[in-house]
């Protein structure tokens, strides 16, 4: 179960500024290139209860998922990986969310992709509460979580010419969020 | 001189493959120059009655070939595989097989895409053809991926290692003894 949230951290929910956050991915390519992509279409939120215990829980809407290439989007959102025709949404809800006094943040919870469900681990930083300019009590989160695509029935490879395969199995969630408290 | 006989795969007005074939010209040593072959989309499909009196830009693409020192192709990548229309055209260059043109002739491969693998898949079926027709090809791919990024405005690619890559690739085209030290395999 939950650890106390830090003790600066009001309760209350706190959601997501998409303008200054961020959602995507990291994979190896060709062995040792590394390729980037992001969603544009998310919400989430940390709900803070009256206990202190914290929770984090977000969607991923997978047609909104950015890429450079046309092509790419098109294969990505295809049965060999995302599916987005049968499932639209990525899912996220946390089971415990540890933070420690100098700001790191340890996540589990349960990540829901292409109908399959299993727990991950994401680990970051928690830096705030701070008051912008307009007033928010805002926070920052930092998460990065390594999941095998293949659990999640993302299970498109092939071998290159010369040893190795197109994609690693490896993905790295990467997040970046703004969060601002409500009625702040 | 030395002519390298230069072969984009696609027929694109502005084609990553074009633009990397004059990259590569400019890394040429000075003693030798790079002739694009412009005319593979006239070539008519491959018919066996014909290949004794193949069409006039199939014997201009012959000629090209029988009058150049070695054949550097960039290709593109068509669901996997060689552009059908570059196939077809190395199809008649290798027949009849006595007058193939390609028999012993150094040959090297490219390639760029827009997607993450530069057409490396293409790039070795590629090599695969040009070594059942008979040429002596260089065992090196050069993967360009993401292309519209990875592309200077002359052709040469932006990463350093890969034009290194390149480098070694026409060093070895033109001279089979040299590059035995450098990389074989480049990431996009």
């Amino acid at each position: 179960m939950s650890v106390a949230a830090p003790q600066t951290i009001n309760t209350g929910t706190w959601t997501i500024d998409k303008v200054h956050s961020h959602v995507g991915f990291a994979v190896k390519h060709m062995v040792v290139a590394t390729f980037r992509g992001s969603f544009e279409d998310y919400d989430g939120a940390l709900t803070v209860a009256e206990d202190g215990t914290p929770e984090l829980q977000g969607r991923v809407a997978v047609d909104s998922i950015k890429v450079k290439d046309e092509n790419l989007a098109g294969h990505l959102s295809s049965p060999d990986f995302f599916d987005t025709a049968n499932h639209g949404e990525i899912t996220f809800r946390s089971t415990s969310v540890d933070v420690a006094e100098d700001g790191r943040l340890e996540v589990e919870g349960d990540l829901t992709l292409k109908g399959h469900t299993h727990q991950v681990t994401a680990r970051g930083s928690i830096t705030g509460p701070h008051q912008d300019i307009a007033g928010n009590d805002k926070v920052g989160v930092e998460l990065e979580a390594v999941i095998d695509r293949r659990e999640y029935g993302l299970e498109w490879n092939a071998p290159l010419p010369k040893g190795g395969f197109a994609l690693d199995n490896d993905v790295k969630l990467e997040v970046s969020l703004e969060l601002v408290r409500e009625d702040s | 001189m030395s002519t390298v006989l230069g072969i984009s795969g696609s027929l694109r007005r502005d084609s990553h493959n074009t633009l990397l074939l004059r990259g590569a010209g400019t890394l040429l040593p000075r003693d030798a120059e790079l002739v694009v072959f412009d005319r593979l989309g006239e070539i008519p499909p491959f018919n066996e009655d014909d290949e004794h009196q193949p069409p006039e830009p199939v014997l201009a693409l012959k000629d090209a070939i029988a009058g150049a020192d070695a054949v550097l192709i960039s290709t593109p990548e068509y669901n996997h595989s060689i552009p059908g229309a570059l196939k077809n055209a190395l199809d008649w260059v290798s027949r009849p097989h006595a007058e193939n043109p390609l028999q012993g002739k150094r040959a090297a491969v490219v390639g760029a895409s827009t997607g993450l693998f530069g057409a490396v898949w293409a790039q070795a079926e590629l090599r695969k053809v040009l070594g059942a027709i008979g040429a002596e090809v260089v065992d090196r791919e050069l993967p360009i991926g993401q292309a519209d990024e990875a592309l200077g405005e002359e052709g040469l690619p932006l990463d350093r290692d890969a034009v290194d890559a390149l480098s070694a690739t026409l060093d070895e085209l033109l001279d089979p003894s040299a590059g035995a030290d450098a990389p074989t395999q480049l990431a996009a």
